[in-house]
């Protein structure tokens, strides 16, 4: 009691200062001219109001300018724009570059960090980073060693920096930082590495470690009341991050953190999932594996958790729950509700009451899922909230050393952090989609620190009895839990979405097209070929009363490594060409931002 | 329908003929490749480095499917599927061929950094790590194997029988 009198009062004296930095924020988010954060608001539902480029002529666009990154591997995220400047951000060595919008584009300043490059090969699937974040005239970039750097958005300058990992123990870092209220929030990466994931919060003048949230361990680092937080409206009891692990094996538990963040400013909870507990070899640690692949909703001044929800207890096929949580205000059975929408790796996209954590809805966002036949959405169930496994796909059942074949989608999901959009206008997410499936043997594996730890062989390829591509770009009815339509694409979709005002919905390719479509129906608008193949996030902007369009390319990420030398299904033999065609065929490594607008 | 027929078929064509080349390229009788013994399961060239047996039904012997099991697992994140390479990595299928035995044994072990202003490339070091350093003969005869147009990409369908020697040497480098 003591402890939260104290708590509680220190909240009381920040707040007074240090609500401005929100403030600010806030306020340049809801500026539809500006970009200012990667997600394109807190509610991460990328979608802006501007219309210039509409339905009606979005096929007129044209390249304005483009910016070459001077870096060749995968980019991920996408710039900023706030005022008359863009930030652009580079993967590995992780250069800023703040772009004058008034000149050109010409660089005002760029900033290098120096990073030991022992990182590199630390970094599960290419050297991404998604980017940079700003509030309060600072950009915050967090590097691939885990170094999180404050710099003056004026000038470049260092304000504070700290250090939130130890890449020896294969700790690093590919995602952006939520800064809210007087901090920034920030993840981890390197489920592979048995790391224990955590997501921390720094002061955002100083750098100080307000506080840190594992994901597993006691009750006092996974910052969660045994009575008050609760898992599908029922407490979580004491332990709950260690009951379900054998022995102190929540230790190298995984659960990292490397996904998009979201907050409600309203509710004042910040909202992510934690990825999947190591190794890939479920018989080496048995239990639900909490908390692994779950939706947390914390309080942003202490780190508490206000409730949780595990999609995928014990985790059998590398489903990371990482995914982005959109918030969205949308009327349920006549009532109006607040939503979190969220698709998971598993193939399975959730609907949940963001303030409760009431689970509303858990549906197939692909119909090539196999793994479960669906979650039990009986409150009064001894499997409440649980997915059912089909035993012909369950690595754990089939045993180590016994290759489960056919299991839909693949470990990459059916979505990786590829974020979706949500258009208020039509009430649909616009989602871009994996259509991969896997064979997965898991097998015995031996821990060493910073070394990778992952205990399992698969092979993927395109989906089986499909249309051959391995990718569908679709529109979702998160009310319903029903596809409304869905475009096929040869390669995984691998690029953010963008919504618009103007009724169009944007995103990119792998082979490098950036695509317009219609939101009402998905019919194809316009495409064009960008130098080289999109992981990165589409955005707009609009400076001197003009709407620009801009997306990085440059293939790699996840996507790079199996599709570069083309996927292929030892169970179709020859005949399953789809499968077989590479993305190298297609396109080359490459960072450049190509930026479009209409013509004058 | 015709367009996208023929270009399928052009893709078809291409991996028919990388393979060939890569059979072309290897002859079965290199001595850095033809297995002139077997020792508990494990086959050796005359230089006594390690190297795959397909037999002809197919089978290919134990260590080289254990090779593509942990390759798949240790490797294959950065490498790709089959050691075909990605989109920053080099294909290791080549690299088994064109390297040395002990130079191989000495990038995996050692790591190797190839870092300048075009070229952010590292190699870790796996010394350390059992689950490589327990199988790198393994995954090395794999690579060779598939390489070398031996056996093609995916699962080996037939395999040997993993061997009690193997078994026993397998527990003793895991440490169990």
């Amino acid at each position: 009691m003591k402890k939260l009198t104290l708590l509680t009062s220190g909240v009381a004296l920040c707040a007074a200062t240090m609500a401005m930095a929100n403030d600010d924020l806030m306020t340049q988010m809801d500026n539809p001219a500006q970009w200012a954060i990667q997600t394109g608001d807190y509610a991460n539902q990328r979608y802006s109001e501007l219309d210039q480029i509409n339905a009606g002529n979005v096929d007129d666009l044209q390249v304005a300018w483009t910016f070459s990154t001077g870096v060749l591997r995968g980019h991920e995220g996408s710039p900023l724009v706030v005022g008359d400047t863009m930030f652009v951000h580079t993967p590995f060595p992780n250069i800023v570059y703040a772009l004058d919008l008034n000149e050109d584009g010409r660089i005002k300043w760029r900033y290098e960090p120096k990073q030991d490059p022992n990182v590199i090969p630390v970094m599960c699937c290419d050297t991404v980073n998604r980017g940079v974040a700003y509030a309060d005239g600072k950009i915050f970039l967090h590097q691939a060693d885990t170094k999180v750097v404050a710099l003056d958005a004026n000038t470049g300058e260092v304000l504070w920096e700290v250090m939130n990992g130890d890449a020896s123990k294969g700790e690093t870092n590919t995602a952006t930082v939520m800064p809210v209220k007087d901090k920034v929030i920030v993840g981890i990466s390197g489920g592979e590495f048995g790391v224990r994931g955590s997501v921390t919060a720094y002061n955002m003048e100083t750098g100080a470690l307000e506080w840190r949230a594992y994901s597993m361990g006691p009750d006092s680092d996974i910052l969660m009341d045994p009575q008050t937080t609760t898992h599908l409206g029922t407490p979580v009891g004491e332990n709950s991050g260690t009951n379900t692990w054998e022995g102190d094996q929540w230790m190298i538990g995984g659960g990292t953190t490397w996904g998009w963040y979201s907050y409600d400013p309203e509710a004042d909870l910040i909202y992510y999932g934690t990825g999947n507990p190591s190794t890939w070899n479920p018989a080496q640690r048995p239990g639900d594996n909490r908390w692994s692949m779950t939706i947390m909703a914390r309080d942003p001044d202490d780190g508490m958790a206000k409730w949780v929800y595990q999609m995928t207890p014990h985790d059998e096929w590398d489903y990371d729950g990482i995914n982005e949580m959109i918030l969205t205000d949308q009327e349920v059975n006549g009532e109006m509700r607040k939503l979190l929408t969220h698709f998971d790796r598993n193939g399975l996209g959730y609907t949940l009451d963001r303030i409760t954590g009431e689970l509303l809805v858990a549906e197939k966002y692909d119909p090539a899922v196999n793994w479960t036949t669906g979650v039990d959405m009986d409150p009064n169930s001894a499997t409440y909230g649980r997915p059912a496994v089909v035993a012909e796909y369950s690595t754990e059942q089939n045993g180590e050393d016994v290759n489960s074949t056919g299991i839909c989608p693949a470990a990459l999901g059916s979505k990786d952090q590829q974020p979706a959009s949500f258009s208020p206008k039509t009430g649909l997410f616009y989602v871009p989609t994996n259509h991969v499936c896997m064979d997965y043997e898991p097998f015995r594996v031996s821990y060493t620190a910073g070394q990778p730890y992952v205990g399992a062989t698969l092979a993927m390829y395109p989906a089986p009895d499909s249309h051959g591509g391995m990718g569908n770009f679709i529109a979702w009815d998160n009310i319903a839990g029903e596809i409304k339509w869905s475009i096929p694409e040869q390669f995984s979709v691998w690029s953010g979405a963008l919504a618009t005002a103007g009724d169009v919905v944007f995103y990119g390719t792998l082979e490098g097209y950036l695509k317009a479509v219609s939101a009402d129906t998905g019919e194809e608008l316009y495409r064009f070929k960008t130098p080289s193949g999109i992981i990165g996030n589409v955005m707009t902007y609009e400076h001197g009363g003009k709407q620009y369009i801009g997306i990085l390319s440059g293939v790699g990420g996840w996507a790079g490594i199996g599709l570069a030398a083309g996927l292929t299904n030892p169970n179709d033999g020859l005949g399953a060409v789809g499968g077989y065609s590479a993305l190298s065929d297609y396109t080359a490594l490459g960072g450049q931002l190509t930026v479009f607008a209409l013509p004058d | 329908m015709t367009r996208s027929l023929s270009l399928l078929a052009a893709a078809a064509c291409l991996v028919s003929a990388t393979a060939l080349s890569a059979a072309d390229k290897v002859s079965m009788d290199d001595p850095n490749i033809k297995a002139a013994y077997e020792e508990d399961g494990r086959y050796y060239t005359d230089d006594g480095v390690p190297t795959f047996n397909v037999a002809e039904d197919g089978t290919v012997d134990w260590p080289t499917f254990s090779g593509f099991r942990r390759y798949h697992a240790e490797c294959h994140v950065c490498h790709g599927p089959d050691g075909e390479g990605s989109t920053y990595a080099p294909a290791l299928k080549n690299s088994a061929l064109d390297l040395d035995y002990y130079d191989f044994i000495d990038v995996v072990t050692n790591g190797r950094q190839k870092v300048g202003a075009a070229e952010n490339s590292v190699m870790p070091a796996f010394g350390t790590n059992p689950n490589v350093m327990c199988y790198l003969d393994d995954i090395y005869t794999y690579l060779k194997a598939h390489g070398s147009g031996a056996i093609a990409r995916g699962r080996p369908a037939k395999k040997e029988k993993k061997g009690e020697v193997f078994a026993e040497m397998e527990n003793a480098c895991m440490g169990s």
